[in-house]
């Protein structure tokens, strides 16, 4: 039996960019794109300094989201990112139905 | 080991174009996307999806697995090993230019691709941090109130003796950290792939989602239960005890209360640094009539009450 490990929470200890890149094996370039075309992080989190972008479990979901999105349906990114907007708004739905008690079909 | 068709995965012939390849992946990425299908095992179907496209979409990997498969009647399921020297004249670029985790792919392909994924990675990258890896973890409800410890078992890919990839399985047992809430990820420090000359290993990212709970349903960090209630503890008002996810609640039901009414118990959801709220949502539940004294209830209830529940219908 192996020891216990400590999970800890995204929103705890946010990533940077460069981790962020790392851990879903993209070039930060990538990401720093879609951050200024719109894609990814709110408006009012942007700074003008990429090193000081922090991400969260959102932000990360999203990513690898957009990444799958223009990989395997080689889309543009604008494409990925409505798509994305759209699973997310399902997902939210999703869960007020069940909260709801409400069946989706 | 079972021997893969990975043709026959993406549902196209062994003479299939590029093109051809590309279309059938994208139909049935499409089709399994795990966000979108209906399909019960859309996830595991989009593994394998994965699979065959990072082979047969690489003309290196997809050569040499027609090279095996040639003329030694290799059937999907037949069990199987790759004989000595299978790969050689051929040289791969590593797992896969789809950028799907390894750890998803099978022992199949581990056993024929793991060797070069080992190799290649390392002469790339003389020193190199390990892989982060990326899964998900089920948790109950009652995890996030109180922290919990849970097992957790990943198939990670490792690099064995011989320097080759293979996939083994990887027991972790992880502290929950208290007030993590669906869609969440969790970070494991240095569990993820191992480092290569000394470098550390990668780390592990879990994102969180509930096991279905048979008496709350959960939105983000607002739980909802339902409080079923007699109906004259709606109608006059009354206190009554309800279990709530880290314990039991007193609950007072305003009177003149209908079916549906919610209760919020501010603060009582899942325990974050803003805590979510728990709804209590009535459900006015009636008393059989059975008996012929039951019965006498409803019936004096029918007469002194004059009540008309269908009034605003215009009936």
């Amino acid at each position: 039996m192996s020891h216990e490990i400590d999970a800890i929470l995204l929103e705890d200890a946010m990533l940077n960019l460069d981790e962020l890149a790392r851990s879903c094996q993209i070039n930060r370039e990538w990401i720093i794109e879609r951050v200024q075309w719109g894609l990814l992080l709110d408006e009012d989190s942007i700074t003008s300094d990429p090193a000081t972008w922090i991400f969260d479990s959102r932000s990360f979901m999203r990513v690898k989201r957009i990444i799958a999105i223009e990989r395997d349906f080689e889309s543009n990114p604008e494409l990925a990112g409505l798509v994305a907007d759209l699973l997310e708004e399902i997902e939210v739905l999703r869960a007020r139905l069940k909260a709801s008690e409400l069946n989706e079909d | 080991m079972e021997f893969k068709d990975y043709y026959k995965t993406l549902g196209v012939s062994r003479d299939a174009t590029a093109e051809e390849i590309k279309k059938a992946y994208r139909r049935l990425a499409r089709k399994y996307h795990p966000d979108v299908s209906k399909e019960t095992d859309a996830e595991q179907k989009m593994k394998e999806v994965n699979e065959a496209n990072a082979v047969l979409s690489d003309p290196e990997k997809r050569a040499a697995y027609d090279q095996l498969g040639q003329g030694r009647g290799f059937q999907p399921g037949s069990d199987f090993q790759p004989p000595p020297g299978w790969d050689a004249g051929f040289e791969f670029r590593g797992q896969g230019s789809n950028g799907a985790q390894a750890a998803d792919f099978s022992d199949f392909f581990a056993e024929l691709f793991g060797k070069q994924m080992g190799a290649g990675a390392r002469q790339a990258h003389q020193r190199m941090r390990g892989e982060d890896h990326h899964a998900k973890i089920m948790l109950d409800l009652e995890d996030t109130y109180h922290g919990a410890t849970r097992s957790l078992t990943l198939r990670m890919p490792k690099l064995d003796s011989q320097g080759r990839t293979v996939l083994a399985d990887h027991m972790l047992n992880v502290r929950i950290p208290k007030g993590v809430h669906g869609g969440q990820v969790i970070r494991l420090a240095g569990q993820g792939g191992p480092g290569h000359s000394g470098e550390a290993a990668g780390d592990l990212f879990l994102e969180v989602h509930f096991k279905p709970h048979t008496r709350y349903r959960i939105e983000n960090k607002d739980i909802y239960a339902t409080l079923p209630v007699a109906p004259w503890e709606a109608a006059l008002g009354a206190t009554v005890k309800i279990p709530v996810p880290d314990g039991q609640v007193e609950v007072r039901v305003p009177e003149n209360s209908q079916s549906g009414r919610k209760l919020r118990l501010k603060g009582r959801g899942i325990p974050a640094a803003t805590p979510g709220d728990l709804y209590l949502v009535l459900e006015v539940v009636l008393p059989p009539a059975t008996t012929p004294k039951e019965r006498e209830f409803y019936q004096t209830m029918a007469q002194e009450l004059a009540f008309n529940p269908r009034q605003n219908l215009g009936v």
